[in-house]
């Protein structure tokens, strides 16, 4: 991990991995929607309208994933510097984000038609809707300050104070009795699914992670060019003599 | 101990001679509650039915009204960089601190809360349960706004993004809290809800000064 701690080496890894991800993430995705769309069966109870499942399930997932990732980011930037994991819990939050607002808007499209409502003041909604904000603060916290490491340290703090949410986004359906299902997947004594809802459903999640991987390294080396195109600016500026005084300069550049 | 002691003093202090900031947060709080019967109507039915989630919404909201000032005072005239050197460590000064908020304003809004209940018509068997609640609540408001009022320290529109950041992590205190009275209020056991919040802040009391006193130590480095 502290090899890769080098931004240049990275930048090589990166370029080679990323083609990887983001083409098995469009052939996973591809493949899932179609087995999920036209293949999978119709639910006995729900008809056709089971087939949101397949978008809503994988990104309540990636919900908590993307959050476990930037707080996991987060506590390696804290605890060693690691420079590359301060960038990745920046890059990752947009994207926790997104993945968490696709969740509440296919859950509410999903329950109008099942439970009869868009929205209902269940433990598991609420707490994602939290999640939600946590996103939020933490990305609005992040940008909040002039230096950019303060606003990374301290939003490195929230995600790991925020954390305290995953566990009960996940025990939720089964502390509370409401309206939302319980867990049917990932439960002792194994799947409620039958096979064929179930395979669809895992292609879509792993299309999902890849995509989230893919994304997460897109943005990682946007933000590291970003940080070498400023720092290739403020040398320009030197060599113009515009931002720097002439003795600052020499002393700068002994060369001239 | 005795520096334990002394800070909550000073912080004590502070917050009464200066005047207006205790003070602030109560009128705000009897003023918000206040609104509320000529926002939705005088009817006492209705009034006693949102009764438990306007008291508690309201004190919510006052209590993050002055949080925005636990550390920002210090840490402008540098003397949370005094503070960071004295041998008390920084995560006891933190429990200070808050114990001096908790003080000037989650006790008034205690003391004040079934007074205001009582103009909103709440239903008598839920005063205990209230009285308790906020008792146990207002502490971990506290505690937990601490977090966020160290982490916004020298931010752009720290005090909005302070709300941001606090309100989600509130969630919880506000629902067991009203849980609490409406139990009561109908009949049921109270008790459940109570001992939820006390176990809330249980758990915040050791952890959350670790998160604020890290929050501080960043914004000093």
């Amino acid at each position: 991990m502290l090899r890769l701690a080098n931004p240049a080496r990275f930048m090589r890894l990166s370029a080679v991995l990323l083609p990887w991800f983001a083409w098995l993430a469009a052939l996973f995705i591809a493949a899932g929607l179609v087995l999920a769309l036209f293949i999978a069966p119709p639910d006995y109870q729900q008809g056709e309208a089971v087939r949101i499942m397949y978008v809503h399930v994988p990104s309540a997932w990636m919900a908590s994933f993307v959050y476990a990732v930037m707080a996991g980011a987060s506590a390696v930037g804290l605890v060693w510097r690691h420079p590359l994991a301060d960038i990745a819990a920046r890059a990752a939050a947009p994207l926790g984000a997104g993945f968490t607002f696709v969740c509440l808007v296919t859950g509410s499209l999903w329950g109008e038609p099942m439970w009869g409502t868009w929205w209902v003041w269940d433990a598991r909604l609420t707490s994602v809707l939290v999640l939600f904000f946590l996103y939020l603060g933490y990305i609005a916290l992040v940008n909040a300050f002039d230096e950019p490491t303060r606003g990374t340290r301290a939003g490195a703090i929230l995600a790991i104070v925020g954390i305290v949410n995953l566990p009960i986004i996940k025990f939720s359906v089964d502390w509370w009795n409401t309206l939302h299902q319980p867990a049917s997947v990932f439960r002792l004594g194994g799947p409620t699914i039958a096979a064929s809802m179930l395979w669809p459903l895992f292609a879509m999640a792993l299309g999902f992670t890849l995509l989230f991987a893919a994304l997460l390294l897109l943005r990682m080396r946007t933000a590291l060019v970003a940080a070498r195109a400023r720092a290739l600016r403020l040398v320009a500026n030197q060599d113009d003599g515009r931002a720097v005084p002439r003795a600052a300069q020499a002393r700068l550049d002994p060369a001239r | 101990m005795s520096a334990f002691r002394r800070l909550v003093a000073r912080d004590l202090r502070l917050a009464l001679r200066q005047g207006g900031d205790a003070a602030t947060v109560v009128a705000f709080f009897v003023l918000t509650v206040i609104l509320f019967p000529f926002g939705v109507g005088p009817e006492p039915e209705l009034l006693r039915r949102i009764a438990p989630g306007v008291v508690w919404v309201t004190a919510l909201l006052a209590s993050l009204l002055s949080l925005e000032r636990l550390f920002l005072a210090d840490y402008e005239d540098g003397s949370l960089e005094v503070l960071a050197l004295i041998p008390l460590p920084l995560e006891a000064q933190v429990v200070a601190k808050c114990l001096a908020h908790w003080l000037v304003t989650g006790l008034p809004l205690t003391l004040l809360a079934p007074l205001l209940a009582l103009l909103l018509h709440l239903e008598g068997a839920a005063y205990p349960a209230l009285v308790a609640g906020m008792a146990l609540g207002t502490p971990t408001l506290s505690l937990i706004g601490a977090i966020g009022a160290a982490l916004t320290l020298g931010a752009r529109r720290g005090g909005v993004l302070l709300s941001l950041l606090v309100l989600p992590l509130y969630v919880p205190i506000l629902i067991f809290g009203v849980g609490a009275c409406e139990a009561a209020a109908t009949g049921f056991a109270a008790r459940p809800h109570l001992l939820l919040l006390a176990a809330l802040l249980a758990l915040a009391l050791p952890l959350a000064p670790f998160a604020a006193a890290a929050g501080l130590r960043q914004a000093l480095e």
